[in-house]
C-alpha cells in the first residue's frame, strides 16, 4: 500500500464505521480495517438490536423522555460506581445528539409495531437489527469514498513515545504490507473470543465460555496498544457475560441462544443443587448477572427446570426444552442425580407460599425457609412435562481496554495523551463501564465515541 | 413433521426467526409468524405467499449462510411458495402443470396459436386470412363475434373457476379466522398494500436484488406489468360493453376508450415484464428459486407476447398481416387464459389472499 491515509481505522463494527464516516465528512482520506471477511465483518455490532440514548420528549420511535440524569442514574446502578464519571457524563450528553446522527448516516430505526416487541422508552431498535444498521454505515461510507479491506488482519503496530506511524497488514491475498497513516483509530472489540487470555483470569473454566458474537474480536489490537505504553483501563476478569443454552455453537451463536424464562423457574446445578435466588429481580438485571453466577458453578454448567404452565409465557427458543414426564425422566435425560433433583424440587415446592403472580413487577410470590430463596415470582413445579434448558455462560464482551480522553485521545502509561491514537467502541468501553451492563450501551458507547474519535482524528491529521 | 421437506425446512427457519424477531419491521411475514409458535403445513404455505421475495431479511440477517444457522428465508419460501401452488391446484390432475411450466406453457401458446392459424384458414378462404378488412366488424370477418366471445368467454369462465377451487383450498389450508367472510375494513387493507406493493420495499429502503445496494426497480417493473394488464383487462370489458350495450363492434378508432386503454396497458405489459426479466437475470443466485426459473420467465413471456401482439395488431389491422397477427394475438390470449391457474399468475392471488388474512389478523391482535 503506497498510498498514505489520514485517517486509519482498525476494526469494522459500529464503532469503527461511526469514526470513518465522521473523519471522511470532516475531509480527511480515511483507511478501514476488518479484520473479518465480508459476511462477519462488523464484529459484534451485527448481534445487536438496539441503542440507548438521552433524549427529552416522546418521538414516533421512542414512548416518553429519557433525560441525561436518568441514564446516569442508571449507569451507576450498573456499574456500582465504576464508571469515569465525566466520561459517562460526556457520553450520555452526546448520546442525544446520536439518535438523530445515526439517522443522518442512513441507519433506520423500527417504528411503533405493536407486536411483541413493544418500543422501549429508553432504547430505539434498529428496523432490522445490528446487520441491517452496519449495512447502511457500510454504505455510507463507500459512498463517501472511505476505503475498506476485508480479511485485513494488522499484525504489528509502529508506535514512537505514544505516537503512531505506520500499521503491518497481513492479508490473505497480498501477503503483508505497511500502512502508514497520520492518525489512528482503534476500534477492533474486545478479546472476548480469545480463550487463551481468558484464561488467564478465569482459568480452566474459561474452556467452557461459549461466545455469544464473532470469533476475530481477540483482542490483538488491544493487546499491542497495552504493550507499547497506553494506558489500561477496567478489570479484566470483567466482561458482560449471560446464560446462554448449552448447546449454542461455540462462537457467534448471537442474540437466539438466550433464555429468559430463569424467573418462571429454578436453576440448579450439575449437582442437581439451586445456588442463587431466581426471582431477584426484574429484567434486565437478572438477564445481565447469570452468565457470571453459572461461571462460578462446577463445570460452568447449569439447568433451568420449569414446568409445562409457563412456556408460553416466555420468547420461543431456537433449541426446545429436554422434557420428562417425571422428575426423574428429566433428570436422567440432564444426566443429573434423579433424587437429588427430586429432592431440590420437593423442597422448593413445599417452601412456596400463596401469593398474587405478576412477572412484569417484583410480586409477592415467594419461598419460605429454604436457601437460597426465591423471593418473587415462585410458584410450584408441579404439571408434567417437566422441562429444561442447559446453560452455559455465554460471554458478550471483556471490559479491559484502552483509557481515553473525552476527545477519545488515547492516554499513556505516564498520563499524557498520546499525539495521534484515539479508540472508540468495546476496547475502550471499560472507561464509562467498570462491570455490569444495561442494553444498548455498548452501541451507545461505539457511536459517541466512534464519531468523537473519526472528527478528533481528522483534526489532528489536518494539522 | 411436514408434508415436505422444504416446509420441514421453513419449519427449522421460522423457530430460528422467532427467538430472533430483528426483522419483524421489515414486511408482514415476521409479525404473521410471532402470532405462532408452532406451524402447521398451511401456516408455513401462509408465510411463504406472504413474502414477496424482497431480500431484505436475508441481507440483514446475522445467521444467513455462510453462517452454521443458514438462514436464507427469501429462497426457503419461494421454493415452499412454488409447491403451494402445485398443492392446491384445481383439478388436482393438473398440478403437474407446475413441474414443469415453461414446457407446458409454451406447448400450449404454441398449439393455441396454431390452432388460430388454421382455424381462420378453414373456417374461411385463403383471401380472407390475407385480405384487408377495415371498419367495424373487420375482425369479425376472420372469425364471428358471437363464436369469439363464446370460446374466451368459456376459457376464462374456467380460469376463473380454477382459480377460486384453488384458492378455496388455500384459505382452508391457512385456517380461515374468525369473523373473516363480513371482514371488508381487512379486505380494502389487503387491497391497499398488494396495490402499492407495500412489501417489497425491504422495509422503506427498496429491494434487494443482485447486490446489498437495495432499489426500487423490480417494485417499478411490477407495477407496470400489474397495472399493464388491469388496463388490457379493462379494455376487453369496455369493448364487450360496447358490442353488447351500443351494438358498437370493433376496430375501434385509436382515441376510442377500449383502444387507449389497451394501448396504455400494452406499453405497461412490454416496458413491465422486460425489466422484470432483466432483473430476475441479474438477481443474486442466492436468493433464486432455481427451479421456479421456468414458471416465471414463461408466465413474463406470455405477459409481453399478448401486449407486443396487441400492438402489433393495432398497428398493422389495416393491412394484409392484419389476418394473422390477430391469429397471433387471439392464440397467446387464448393460451394465457387457459393456462392462468397453472402458472406464476397465481402468485398474486395467492399472496393476495395472504394479505387479507394478514390484515384480518393484524385487526383481531388490535381488537
Amino acid at each position: 500500500m503506497t498510498r498514505r491515509f489520514d485517517v486509519l481505522v482498525i476494526g469494522g463494527g459500529n464503532a469503527a464505521l461511526c469514526a470513518a464516516i465522521s473523519a471522511r465528512r470532516a475531509g480527511a482520506s480515511v483507511l478501514v480495517l476488518e479484520g473479518a471477511p465480508k459476511f462477519y465483518r462488523g464484529g459484534n455490532t451485527r448481534h445487536t438490536r438496539n441503542m440507548r440514548c438521552a433524549h427529552d420528549a416522546a418521538t414516533e420511535i421512542l414512548t416518553g423522555p429519557y433525560t441525561e440524569e436518568e441514564f446516569w442514574k442508571d449507569l451507576l446502578l450498573v456499574t456500582g460506581g465504576q464508571t469515569d464519571e465525566e466520561l459517562a457524563r460526556f457520553m450520555i450528553r452526546e448520546s442525544k445528539d446520536i439518535l438523530n446522527w445515526i439517522v443522518e448516516q442512513g441507519v433506520r430505526w423500527q417504528p411503533s409495531l405493536g407486536g411483541t416487541l413493544s418500543l422501549g422508552r429508553t432504547n430505539s431498535f434498529f428496523l432490522g437489527g445490528g446487520r441491517a444498521m452496519l449495512n447502511a454505515l457500510y454504505r455510507t461510507a463507500e459512498e463517501l469514498g472511505v476505503d475498506v479491506l476485508y480479511d485485513a488482519e494488522v499484525i504489528d503496530l509502529v508506535i514512537e513515545n505514544g505516537m503512531f506511524l505506520s500499521a503491518q497488514l497481513k492479508q490473505p491475498v497480498g501477503g503483508r504490507t505497511e500502512v502508514r497513516a497520520s492518525t489512528l483509530v482503534a476500534a477492533a472489540g474486545g478479546f472476548e473470543a480469545n480463550i487463551e487470555w481468558l484464561k488467564q483470569y478465569w482459568g480452566e473454566a474459561a474452556d467452557n465460555f461459549l461466545i455469544r458474537g464473532t470469533p476475530y474480536n481477540r483482542g490483538a489490537i488491544l493487546k499491542m496498544l497495552l504493550a507499547k505504553g497506553v494506558q489500561e483501563i477496567g478489570d479484566p476478569t470483567q466482561c458482560h457475560a449471560v446464560a446462554i443454552d448449552a448447546r449454542a455453537p461455540k462462537f457467534d451463536g448471537g442474540i437466539i441462544t438466550r433464555h429468559d424464562s430463569v424467573v418462571f423457574g429454578i436453576v440448579v446445578n450439575k449437582h442437581a443443587e439451586r445456588f442463587y435466588d431466581e426471582g431477584e429481580d426484574i429484567w434486565p438485571k437478572r438477564y445481565a448477572i447469570w452468565g457470571r453466577l453459572v461461571a462460578a458453578q462446577p463445570d460452568q454448567i447449569a439447568y433451568i427446570i420449569f414446568d409445562s404452565t409457563v412456556v408460553t409465557s416466555f420468547m420461543p427458543t431456537l433449541f426446545p426444552p429436554i422434557a420428562g414426564a417425571t422428575i426423574a425422566e428429566l433428570a436422567g435425560k440432564l444426566e443429573l442425580d434423579a433424587p437429588a433433583l427430586e429432592k431440590t424440587i420437593t423442597d422448593f415446592n413445599a417452601a412456596v407460599q400463596p401469593g398474587t403472580f405478576d412477572h412484569t413487577i417484583l410480586d409477592d410470590c415467594a419461598t419460605q425457609g429454604i436457601t437460597p430463596a426465591k423471593t418473587h415470582w415462585a410458584r410450584k413445579i408441579e404439571t408434567p412435562p417437566y422441562l429444561a434448558y442447559p446453560v452455559r455462560p455465554g460471554i458478550t464482551f471483556t471490559y479491559l481496554g484502552t483509557r481515553v480522553n473525552k476527545q477519545s485521545r488515547m492516554l499513556m502509561k505516564d498520563g499524557k495523551p498520546s499525539a495521534n491514537m484515539f479508540a472508540a467502541g468495546e476496547i475502550m468501553a471499560g472507561n464509562v463501564l467498570g462491570k455490569g451492563y444495561a442494553a444498548g450501551i455498548g452501541m451507545t458507547i461505539g457511536s459517541v465515541f466512534g464519531r468523537v474519535a473519526g472528527r478528533e482524528a481528522a483534526k489532528n491529521a489536518r494539522n | 413433521m411436514h408434508g415436505t421437506r422444504i416446509l420441514q425446512e421453513a419449519d427449522r427457519l421460522m423457530t430460528v426467526c422467532n427467538s430472533c424477531r430483528y426483522c419483524e419491521g421489515l414486511c408482514a411475514v415476521f409479525p404473521a409468524m410471532e402470532m405462532r409458535r408452532a406451524f402447521s403445513d398451511g401456516d408455513l404455505n401462509y408465510l411463504a405467499n406472504l413474502c414477496h421475495a424482497c431480500g431484505a431479511c436475508y441481507t440483514d440477517c446475522q445467521f444467513s449462510p455462510p453462517h452454521e444457522f443458514n438462514v436464507n428465508v427469501p429462497k426457503t419460501l419461494a421454493v415452499a411458495r412454488a409447491e403451494s401452488y402445485a398443492a392446491y391446484a384445481w383439478p388436482r390432475a393438473f398440478a403437474g402443470a407446475f413441474a414443469r411450466n415453461g414446457l407446458v406453457i409454451s406447448l400450449i401458446a404454441a398449439l393455441s396459436v396454431a390452432a388460430f392459424i388454421f382455424g381462420f384458414a378453414a373456417i374461411n378462404d385463403r383471401g380472407v386470412l390475407y385480405g384487408i378488412h377495415t371498419g367495424p366488424g373487420a375482425f369479425y370477418k376472420l372469425m364471428p363475434h358471437n363464436a369469439m366471445a363464446l370460446l374466451f368467454g368459456a376459457a376464462l369462465l374456467y380460469a376463473i373457476l380454477a382459480l377460486v377451487m384453488g384458492v378455496r383450498a388455500f384459505w382452508r389450508a391457512i385456517g380461515e379466522p374468525v369473523g373473516m367472510k363480513t371482514d371488508a375494513k381487512s379486505l380494502l387493507q389487503a387491497v391497499r398494500d398488494a396495490g402499492e406493493l407495500r412489501y417489497l420495499d425491504g422495509g422503506g429502503v427498496g429491494c434487494f436484488n443482485e447486490d446489498d445496494h437495495p432499489t426500487d426497480r423490480r417494485k417499478l417493473y411490477h407495477h407496470f406489468t400489474f397495472y399493464g394488464f388491469v388496463l388490457c383487462f379493462a379494455a376487453t370489458c369496455v369493448g364487450t360493453l360496447y358490442h353488447y350495450l351500443l351494438a358498437r363492434e370493433a376496430p375501434y378508432a385509436w382515441w376510442d376508450l377500449p383502444v387507449v386503454l389497451g394501448t396504455l396497458g400494452g406499453i405497461g405489459l412490454v416496458v413491465g415484464p422486460i425489466g422484470l426479466l432483466s432483473e430476475k437475470w441479474k438477481r443474486d443466485r442466492v436468493l433464486v428459486d432455481e427451479q421456479q426459473m421456468g414458471m416465471d420467465t414463461a408466465f413474463i413471456l406470455m405477459l409481453f407476447l399478448t401486449s407486443v401482439t396487441g400492438l402489433a395488431l393495432l398497428l398493422w389491422r389495416e393491412s394484409a398481416a392484419m389476418g394473422p397477427l390477430l391469429a397471433l394475438h387471439l392464440g397467446v390470449v387464448f393460451a394465457l387464459f387457459i393456462t392462468m391457474p397453472y402458472g406464476k399468475f397465481v402468485h398474486g392471488i395467492y399472496r393476495f389472499v395472504a394479505l387479507v388474512r394478514y390484515a384480518r389478523e393484524r385487526q383481531m391482535m388490535a381488537e
